[in-house]
């Protein structure tokens, strides 16, 4: 069974909504301290993508629950301009070099699983995991 | 030690904060270093040492522990950018590893063999700036005997000079030997470069056909750097006097040709602007004191003293060149 909650995206406070709900989450599921400020980190890089560049969109929780481990997914999606160059956006030191933040290679880093889908037009989503250790 | 054993650092904790000693202070320099050969992150670390104060000082009030935790937090960025950090130095060493394959592969493109002419003793050396060399210089014998020397300079550095050196080359070689005097070849080269080479780049190149049974040189510039022509009669340098438009700018240009007889105990200088514009402090030196120079290594044998004046220059800008440097002597 999937336990499934999301926070909107529409301000900068918003940000906050999404970490708090991340680390309550985390919390539960057992993260340790380290983990648990990895998994808001991350969730702040991906609501404050949203809320720079998209405008509007929503973070997602689900707890995943396979066989043997438990995960924290986290998805980000918003309806904005999309990224014409993945590989670019990808690349360390391309938005880190402006001081903008960890940027998305960042987040990978943080988390245990990193897939992002990105049409022109029509928006971005971003599925990350982290499992409990 | 084990990096990020808590055991190991609750010890080293406990030892430090009963006697203050120096001595595990030291340690704790060790563990630092050991933690970043093993690319423990600064949080990772922190996190151990909330384990280990919790440990040993279970009744901390709670506002520590609080306090510890917001460090934590703080600490998550910094991890972030050290990991982005090594990871751009990674790219960096292989990009420089590619480098090094290219100027490797560039040395074997553009290589030529220092020619042997009884009655003539020749020295050369080129040395790049950075990886990628854009002087370039090549000693070609014609079916009749005559030594053509071409000595060249892109103006830009790097891997797209060097790029365009490999095509100078390249054309030069395919030239027939019925073409082969200065003004002709220079006149074919500048088509060449005004037809392939963006117009951002110039190519200048001095062109020389000798004669070694009558020592006549005969030579023609694509606006290069002048080099000099030591007469030993009267024990002076004179500077070799040519003109011409630097290859690629015009595509109908022609080249003037020159020529000079060469006596016992002559010499021809060539070279490159990395040599002329060889800088001490915040100025250039002047020719003279470059003159200066050649002339007191000009007795040695033609390759020492090509080396030696290299080595004096390359001192003078401690050890690290500005341009690239050519040189080339050619003494009867």
């Amino acid at each position: 069974m999937k336990t499934k909650s999301q926070v909107q995206i529409n301000k900068e406070w918003d940000i906050v909504g999404a970490r708090q709900m991340g680390r309550e989450l985390a919390k539960e599921m057992g993260f340790g301290t380290v983990d648990q400020a990895r998994i808001a980190t991350a969730i702040s890089e991906l609501a404050r993508n949203i809320y720079l560049y998209a405008d509007k969109g929503a973070v997602t929780f689900e707890i995943e629950e396979d066989l043997n481990k438990k995960g924290l997914k986290i998805i980000a999606s918003d309806q904005g301009p999309g990224i014409a160059d993945l590989s670019k956006v990808m690349e360390d030191g391309y938005s880190t070099s402006g001081g903008l933040g960890a940027g998305l290679p960042g987040v990978k880093r943080l988390m245990d699983y990193f897939d992002i889908v990105s049409e022109p037009e029509s928006g971005t989503t971003i599925t990350t995991i982290k499992w409990v250790r | 030690m084990e990096p990020l054993d808590v055991k190991n650092y609750r010890s080293l904790l406990k030892k430090y904060i009963d006697s203050e000693d120096e001595t595990s202070l030291y340690q704790a320099d060790q563990f630092s270093k050991l933690s970043i050969q093993q690319n423990i992150s600064p949080e990772e670390i922190i996190n151990v040492h909330i384990q280990a104060l919790q440990e040993l000082y279970p009744n901390l009030p709670k506002e520590i522990d609080l306090s510890m935790n917001f460090l934590l937090e703080t600490m998550i960025s910094y991890g972030l950018a050290y990991q982005e950090f090594q990871s751009l130095r990674e790219k960096q060493g292989e990009i420089e590893s590619e480098l090094s394959v290219a100027a490797n592969m560039q040395d074997t493109l553009l290589s030529t063999t220092k020619p042997e002419i009884s009655g003539f003793d020749i020295g050369a050396i080129s040395v790049p700036a950075h990886q990628m060399n854009g002087d370039y210089h090549h000693f070609v014998i014609d079916s009749s005997k005559n030594l053509g020397i071409a000595i060249a300079d892109v103006i830009g550095k790097g891997v797209p000079a060097a790029l365009a050196m490999s095509m100078i080359k390249y054309s030069l070689d395919s030239f027939p030997d019925s073409l082969r005097t200065p003004d002709v070849i220079l006149e074919n080269l500048n088509r060449v470069v005004e037809r392939n080479v963006d117009t951002s780049m110039f190519i200048t190149m001095f062109y020389g056909l000798l004669n070694p049974e009558s020592g006549l040189l005969q030579f023609s510039s694509a606006g290069h750097e002048p080099g000099f022509y030591y007469c030993a009669k009267s024990d002076e340098f004179h500077e070799i006097k040519t003109k011409g438009i630097v290859l690629g700018v015009s595509e109908s240009a022609t080249y003037e040709q020159f020529d000079i007889q060469m006596e016992v105990g002559d010499m021809v200088v060539l070279l490159t602007d990395g040599v002329t514009e060889c800088r001490v402090g915040d100025r250039f030196i002047e020719p003279d004191e470059m003159l200066d120079v050649i002339r007191k290594y000009m007795h040695l044998p033609a390759q020492e003293a090509v080396d030696l004046v290299y080595r004096h220059f390359e001192r003078l800008q401690d050890f690290h060149l500005r341009d690239d440097f050519t040189l080339i002597f050619l003494k009867k």
